[in-house]
């Protein structure tokens, strides 16, 4: 592995530079030259105007055999026999995935007695679903479910698998990639087939949502991404669809299983889940004290969405936790994102700005926030948040 | 208790701005911190020590300035640090990086705990704890946000999940992955810091720790990065005004039902 830049061909226009993901690795001198902070991962080469980067890269001894990969497959999470969102909203990208490359597209669906979900897999565009059934598969559990998919990998050769980036998601896919020796791209925004390499190009924020990267996986099988959940769009169901079931009897056993889960807690709120929610309204340090979050709460609940904070709002100990926005936080992308109080850091803005609509609410007119958002309005929250949580009430009552 | 946390110094991406001309990253003067959820599974280490006794070890793999970062966890407590750095581990991908550092965690001995945070906040990915357990073939719990006991073969936790959180027994050995809302990890203390300063930090390259060549850095890995680009930045939104705010709420109510969202 090396990175050069040949000096003679370099034209210090300073382009790599901007292309570069890690601060500092390449200075401009009379031509760039890479610091010991490059990291040689050669982004930088694509962008050279005059080809003067080179990189090398070795033959990889553990690259398989392409042409035994087909199909693009999608993990269906469920809990107590419900599909999550974004196991739906990447069976319907998955589907253009597969119509791009001329294959087929499969669900994975592990559980206890949840055989009728496959309908829904079929309805959302799936040709097959790969079933996986019993006690042991009841709860999402890292080793059994592992262990599972590894099984089908092994034995069914899909060229791409693709998970939602949740906890669970995140969880295994790791190992899933490690156990069978392939690359896995975390938490996707967009992905596409590579016209020319037929390729799957995965792109995923970086930096805290700063800088973008395309990320490919060239020689391992199958490509595997997490995908960030409300990125992908749904498109109506089509029940009158069916396709192939296909029943996989996994030789994992309870006592395979090292962890075991006692108690699930849902969190006792009056507003929907960060995850799952089309319209987040958020508070931050600008909702003034802990008393005067119920007009964040009052305004998710009557536009039937959950109520987030910022960072500023969890760290002063006025909201708990799990209702964090923000790169420390959850990383949301509804339809509708209402910032109330939050000037806008740049770890905020992280965790919310590929929001379809985004509406700041704040006192400082030069707040950063105003720079992502759709609509701003520079008032106060404490006059202007019971009036939307009136009018919109009066919508809701007239409809 | 032999305890390893595994770290990253990370540049402070709260300190990032932005060039309001060309839209890309300012990188000059970007300061370099620990990783802030690491210092959640550090802290949560230390507790573990406190309760049981052992020994807590950092271990980081990174470029050689990476040791302040290793520095600053001696000061808030760690018994020991080690020190990943060789041209080889350079451009590693999270298949790779796991490998080298499951790799130097078998060096250091058999550990009963290994803590890691929940993501790094550069590349958020998530995935080097996992990829580690999965390397050492230990169960794992990841979105970890309170031990509620630590048993003498096993550890009861509270894992978080999406609108809520499952309480689980993990047995020992094993990987687990912390949440910030976990704890407060402590400052680094006067005495913390001074001991810090005199201990020596081993280095470990590539052979030191036997790892596979084609394991490592970037040939090791099954990612590579085709292309690194400034995001789109959406336009400047347009501010609504009006006379009274019932004015200015009347024309958001207009305009988000315009959306057809609400």
């Amino acid at each position: 592995m090396s990175v050069k830049i040949i000096a003679e061909d370099c034209v210090a226009c300073g382009v790599c530079i901007d292309a570069c993901p890690f601060p500092g690795a390449i200075e401009m001198h009379d031509v760039a030259v890479l610091t010991d902070k490059c990291n040689g991962c050669g982004a930088c080469a694509d962008s050279c105007p005059t080809d003067a980067i080179l990189v090398e890269k070795k033959e990889d001894k553990n690259a398989v055999n392409i042409a035994d990969y087909a199909g693009v497959w999608v993990f269906i999470e469920q809990r107590d026999g419900l599909i999550a969102n974004v196991a739906l909203e990447l069976l319907c990208e998955g589907r253009k995935l597969a119509d791009k490359l001329g294959t087929h597209l499969a669900g994975v669906l592990l559980g206890d007695g949840v055989s009728e979900l496959s309908k829904h897999c079929f309805a959302y565009g799936a040709d097959k679903v790969y079933l996986v059934e019993g006690a042991v598969f009841k709860d999402y559990r890292t080793d059994s479910y592992t262990e599972a998919i590894c099984n089908l990998i092994r034995q069914h050769k899909p060229e791409i698998l693709l998970f939602g980036a949740t906890n669970n998601g995140r969880d295994f896919a790791a190992r899933i990639a490690v156990r069978v020796d392939t690359g896995l791209t975390a938490d996707c925004t967009e992905l596409a087939i590579d016209p020319e390499s037929k390729l799957l190009l995965q792109t995923r924020p970086a930096f805290g949502g700063n800088i973008m990267a395309t990320i490919l996986c060239p020689n391992r099988r199958p490509q595997m991404a997490t995908v960030r959940p409300k990125v992908m769009k749904k498109v109506e169901p089509d029940y009158s669809r069916s396709g192939e079931l296909i029943r996989y009897d996994s030789p994992v056993r309870e006592e395979d299983v090292s962890t075991k889960i006692l108690e699930v807690v849902e969190h006792a709120t009056k507003t929907l889940n960060l995850a799952e929610a089309e319209i987040i309204v958020s508070g931050g340090r600008g909702i003034g004290a802990p008393e005067n979050y119920y007009l964040i709460e009052q305004l998710a609940e009557v536009l039937g969405g959950a109520a987030g904070a910022s960072r500023a709002a969890v760290d002063a100990g006025w909201v708990p936790h799990y209702r964090q926005v923000g790169q420390t936080g959850k990383t949301v992308a509804p339809k509708l994102y209402i910032a109330c109080g939050i000037s806008g850091a740049i770890q905020h803005l992280a965790g919310m700005q590929t929001s379809d609509v985004i509406v700041a609410i704040n006192k400082d007119p030069e707040a950063p926030i105003f720079k992502v958002a759709t609509y701003g309005i520079v008032g106060d929250l404490q006059k202007v948040l019971p009036l939307l949580t009136k009018k919109f009430k009066e919508l809701k009552e007239a409809q | 208790m032999e305890i390893i946390v595994c770290i990253k110094q990370v540049p402070d991406t709260t300190e990032v701005k932005i060039d309001p001309v060309k839209g890309t990253l300012i990188r000059d003067g970007v300061p370099s911190i620990v990783n802030p959820f690491d210092k959640n599974a550090l802290e949560a280490a230390l507790q573990i020590r406190e309760q049981k006794g052992g020994k807590v070890t950092v271990l980081t793999m990174g470029p050689p300035q990476a040791v302040d970062a290793l520095r600053e966890c001696l000061a808030m407590g760690a018994d020991e640090a080690v020190l990943l750095s060789d041209r080889a581990f350079a451009g590693a991908d999270s298949w790779a990086t796991s490998y080298t550092l499951a790799k130097a965690i078998e060096k250091i001995g058999k550990p009963e705990l290994i803590f890691c945070g929940k993501q790094a906040i550069d590349g958020d990915t998530a995935q080097v704890g996992p990829g580690i357990a999965e390397h050492l073939g230990l169960p794992q719990a990841t979105y970890v946000q309170k031990i509620r006991e630590v048993q003498s073969e096993q550890l009861l936790v509270e894992r978080a999940i999406e609108g809520g959180y499952e309480v689980l027994t993990v047995p020992l050995p094993a990987m687990i992955a912390v949440e910030k809302s976990i704890n407060e990890p402590r400052f680094p203390t006067m005495m913390g810091t001074m001991k810090a300063h005199k201990k020596t930090i081993p280095t470990w390259s590539a052979s030191d720790i036997g790892a596979e060549a084609d394991k490592i850095g970037l040939d090791g890995s099954c990612t590579q990065v085709k292309r690194v680009f400034a995001p789109e930045r959406k336009g400047q939104g347009e501010m609504l005004t009006g006379e009274t705010e019932n004015e200015v709420c009347l024309l958001l109510l207009e305009k988000l039902q315009g959306t057809k969202i609400v």
